[in-house]
């Protein structure tokens, strides 16, 4: 904070020699013209002033915002009002402020309620995870009985890595997509889940090889993610980090605080089973924004870094949280997880059972009373939205509406997702909507009356406001990136396939999610995730 | 929806008439935002914000100028006449000049650049980009009022098929394509936009007693109007008085500095912007209006525009200290008051196409051209303003800044490992 008051001296400074100048100029230039003239130099200097006082106010804001990032002292602590419920522990945590980025309000936020859902049709999608080969080898068939845990398929190419089923039940499907590739396997699951009981580990005492093998054999690899290219990891690498974000900024995301409930004893042990596996931390990012209360499982979490961020979306994005705590070097990697995936993690290990178990937002505004539904991965979106979506012309997304996908009538939840919108689809024209709006509608523009509105709801549609183009504005994706990263010209690195520059610009430090608010805001309405996601598989191809 | 079912019921087909519909598509977008629904990947919602939005948000920052400068036309016409020299005397005679000289410039660069820029639109098979929406509207106001619609077509044609299409269409381009509608009528017809007797329009020559040239519009449109009103007519009569010059402030000054200018105008008109000049840039008041409006809504970079100020008053105060001429002891705040910085500044240093793209390189970039403008309209003899020559430089080199700026970007990420 020094920095800035200094700053703001200058500034205070600099208009007061700016206007010493200009009575200066009038004085000299001026002598003796009539009242008119006085009253409109008088015109001009206010307009002038004016000018100068908004750049250097906006100028002062950018500077702050860099001291902002830059400043983690110990002292800044919380004490920026945050009503996190305050141990002794938090006060000698980080607190890291970011101020670019943008909160999306919309409508259908999910209230703090949560039943338990009715599902019964289950599915792991072997296409969801990145690299897997088209057919993988399915240890199962139609029709057989298994239990939470059982192994359903591997990869050919590392057998190793076991991917298991969610709940107990009857395997009722192999489904096939292009060329045979093996795309769900579709489970009708039990009501009283049955769990395939698991070796027993003492994670204190056991070797770290010993560990990776349980993990590995039992179902728990694929729960974590590494970066760079967002796969399952790879066991001949440790982790330089791992992070874990627990809190969502994402637009009507899922307060994980809530969604942890009733599990905090599962999410230390995934904890303590994480601190065994990295030479370096295990970093828990808080949410340290005003009027967020942080369940005490994270505040109080053990064998972990706490740090404290604050800002608007994307600073629950753990790429954010990354790459302000220790930025991935070239040719390290570092885990990601979802707090859901933790607690899994950690009832493997204390209680012998592989249970993924999830608590699911409901949300967006064609969601009748969105809320919170307590089911298990990969469950059916149809049942899980069964009579609860108002309209007809609707799109179910999983995930939030910036970096979720659209869902059929057929689709199950993804691996990691632990949110469901409901949207209104977009496609209908509106006359000269791109001049006067009728409808109200998200915006980081100016041209916007939405910053009258800051806690305005806006009820989302899907239309895309407007037709693809080059790019033309510049600077704007970087207004919303809380991360020294070109976006604009990385993506350009990428379209053009220049791999150095790729990876001097960052493309490690990031995937989709965190590109999502950029493509949002983009006014030439490129496909900003897509275009990312191709440039992770040149690049990965390269390795 | 009577209309929209209207529409569509119009729509030629895209295999018959390829061109015929690139224009209907164009049109018709402009008319209805589009039905378009996101991608099954990647955001499910988008921003309000779109190109069209963009540019015409530039458009209507340029209104200001663009009514004053119309009425500035007929002013300075008959200021050069020794007739209604006060500002609003012979307020309909004035405007109506005005728009009979506006009116075919803005008709033949929009009619000139849009036409090139739906053919190749349909030659290759996109949608019309709104590009030319901006640049369109910017030619008219950087023209002198005379300029022969030939070579005003001659140069939109230039600036949009060589500075633009070739390079890929908007987005694309490397230099300011209505700078480069400028600087190619600068340099293929220097006399028709340089010199003291280009600013001023509706004479034959500018010499003292020349005759007003008044042609259909003004005798057989106007005048029998005005007089049935029983208001003034244009008279042709009327002829260039002696001693009137045509001289802008920025020509005097390079020839006898600061005073030499207040001889012939006072501050007051040349803040206002009633004095000679390409027929948008002299108002000052009004395009810092319009600059506002675009720093608020946040459509032009405002550090551009900072560090161009910020450029030129640098390079002035160096002047100032060197001393060697008049022109060069010109304060800044003169200079702001001559020429056509601030239009330069809000207007055209700003398209983010040409521009530096990132935002360090965005402040070199807007202070480079303050700095280099300020050298070229005063050291120049052959030219006595520098802000198109300097942008042009700048946004050659542009990308250069670029590329620097990365380059530490990259450097600092290697560092980490």
């Amino acid at each position: 904070m020094e920095n800035y008051k200094h700053l703001q001296r200058y500034a205070i400074a600099f208009l007061m020699l700016f206007t010493f100048n200009l009575s200066h100029a009038e004085s000299t230039m001026f002598s003796g013209e009539n009242f008119f003239t006085y009253s409109l130099i008088a015109l001009a200097a206010v307009l002038i002033f004016s000018a100068i006082i908004t750049v250097s106010n906006t100028f002062l804001n950018v500077e702050a915002k860099r001291a902002g990032v830059d400043a983690s002292s110990a002292s800044l602590g919380i004490s920026g009002g945050s009503s996190a419920a305050t141990s002794g522990s938090q006060t000698s945590s980080r607190h890291i402020k970011l101020k670019k980025g943008h909160n999306i309000n919309i409508t259908g936020k999910a209230e703090l309620k949560s039943e338990k859902a009715d599902v019964q049709r289950y599915s792991i999608m072997p296409e969801e995870f990145i690299g897997m080969s088209p057919i993988p080898k399915v240890t199962v068939e139609v029709g057989d009985d298994v239990k939470a845990g059982d192994v359903l398929f591997y990869d050919k190419k590392r057998p190793e890595v076991k991917y298991v089923s969610p709940v107990s039940g009857e395997v009722v499907e192999v489904r096939r997509g292009e060329k045979r590739s093996i795309t769900k396997i579709v489970i009708l699951g039990d009501k009283e889940m049955k769990y395939k009981k698991l070796d027993a580990i003492d994670i204190d005492k056991a070797s770290r090889e010993t560990i990776i093998n349980y993990l590995l054999e039992n179902g728990g690899w694929p729960l974590i993610i590494q970066r760079p290219f967002d796969v399952v990891p790879d066991e001949s690498h440790i982790p330089a980090n791992i992070f874990i974000s627990t809190f969502s900024t994402k637009p009507n995301g899922a307060d994980l605080s809530y969604a942890i409930k009733d599990r905090e004893d599962d999410f230390q042990a995934g904890i303590n089973l994480l601190s065994k596996m990295t030479d370096g931390k295990v970093y828990l990012g808080l949410d340290g924004n005003k009027g967020k209360s942080v369940a005490s499982v994270y505040s109080n979490a053990k064998n972990a870094e706490k740090v404290f961020f604050s800002g608007p979306h994307p600073a629950g994005n753990v790429g954010v949280q990354i790459h302000h705590i220790a930025p991935i070097k070239s040719n390290d990697v570092v885990w990601t997880l979802g707090v859901q995936e933790v607690a899994t993690l950690g009832a493997m290990v204390s209680r012998g059972i592989y249970d993924a178990q999830r608590t699911v937002a409901i949300t967006g505004g064609e969601v009748k009373s969105p809320n919170y539904v307590h089911t298990y991965q990969g469950a059916s979106v149809n049942e899980l939205l069964n009579n609860r979506v108002k309209g007809t012309d609707i799109r179910k997304i999983c995930g939030d509406v910036l970096s979720g996908h659209e869902c059929g009538d057929d689709d199950f939840m993804s691996f990691h997702a632990d949110q469901i919108s409901v949207i209104a689809e977009g496609d209908h024209y509106e006359l000269f909507g791109w001049l006067f709006p009728i409808k109200p509608r998200p915006s980081i523009s100016g041209t916007f009356p939405n910053f009258l509105f800051k806690n305005y709801n806006f009820n989302v549609d899907t239309n895309t406001h407007g037709e693809k183009r080059a790019f033309v504005v510049t600077g704007e994706y970087e207004k919303v990136m809380p991360m020294n990263i070109y976006v604009q010209h990385l993506m350009k690195a990428i379209l053009t396939n220049n791999f150095e520059k790729m990876e001097g610009l960052g493309i490690y430090e990031l995937t989709e999610e965190d590109v999502a608010l950029c493509e949002f805001v983009c006014t030439s309405k490129m496909p900003l995730q897509k275009i990312l996601r191709e440039g992770l598989e040149t690049m990965r191809e390269q390795q | 929806m009577g209309l929209l079912n209207f529409l569509k019921k119009i729509e030629p087909d895209k295999k018959k008439s390829p061109f015929l519909h690139t224009a209907y598509d164009a049109f018709f977008t402009f008319a209805y935002a589009p039905n378009t629904t996101t991608a099954p990947r990647g955001v499910q919602i988008r921003d309000g914000m779109d190109l069209k939005r963009l540019m015409v948000f530039v458009v209507l920052a340029l209104q200001l100028c663009y009514v004053f400068g119309t009425y500035n036309i007929g002013h300075q016409h008959f200021v050069a006449a020794g007739q209604y020299m006060g500002f609003f005397d012979g307020f309909h005679l004035k405007l109506a000049h005005g728009i009979i000289k506006m009116l075919p410039i803005y008709v033949v660069a929009l009619g000139v650049g849009l036409g090139i820029e739906f053919y190749f639109a349909y030659k290759k098979g996109h949608a019309v980009e709104e590009g030319f929406l901006v640049s369109g509207a910017l030619i008219p106001l950087i023209m002198p009022p005379d300029i022969p619609m030939w070579i005003l077509a001659l140069s939109v044609a230039f600036a949009v098929i060589l500075g633009k299409e070739v390079f890929g269409g908007t987005g694309m381009n490397v230099w300011n394509v209505a700078l480069l509608s400028r600087v190619f009528i600068f340099f293929a017809y220097p006399t028709t936009i340089s010199g003291d007797y280009v600013w001023v329009s509706g004479f034959d020559g500018l010499a003292p007693g020349a005759l007003a040239d008044y042609g259909f519009w003004h005798t057989s449109f106007f005048n029998p109007i005005f007089s049935s009103f029983g208001w003034d007519t244009f008279n042709s009569a009327i002829s260039v008085t002696d001693g009137f010059t045509g001289a802008t402030p920025l020509s005097l000054a390079a020839h006898g500095g600061w005073d030499n200018v207040l001889s012939v105008y006072n501050e007051n008109q040349m803040l206002w912007g009633m004095i000679p000049g390409s027929i948008g840039e002299t108002s000052k008041p009004l395009i810092i209006l319009g600059a506002l409006f675009l720093v608020m809504t946040r459509v032009a970079s405002w550090k551009i525009m900072v560090s161009m100020i910020f450029g030129a008053i640098f390079m002035t105060y160096i002047f100032n200290f060197w001393g060697a001429s008049d022109f060069m002891q010109v304060t800044w705040q003169q200079h702001f008051l001559m020429g056509s910085f601030f239009f330069a500044m809000a207007f055209m240093a700003t398209d983010p196409v040409t521009a530096a793209s990132t935002d360090t390189g965005k402040y070199i970039y807007g202070f480079m051209i303050g700095v280099i403008g300020i050298v070229i309209r005063v050291i120049n003899p052959a030219y006595p303003e520098g802000w198109m020559l300097a942008i042009l430089l700048l946004n050659t080199f542009a990308p250069l800044i670029d590329y620097y700026v990365l380059d530490s970007n990259m450097k600092k990420r290697l560092k980490r490992a």
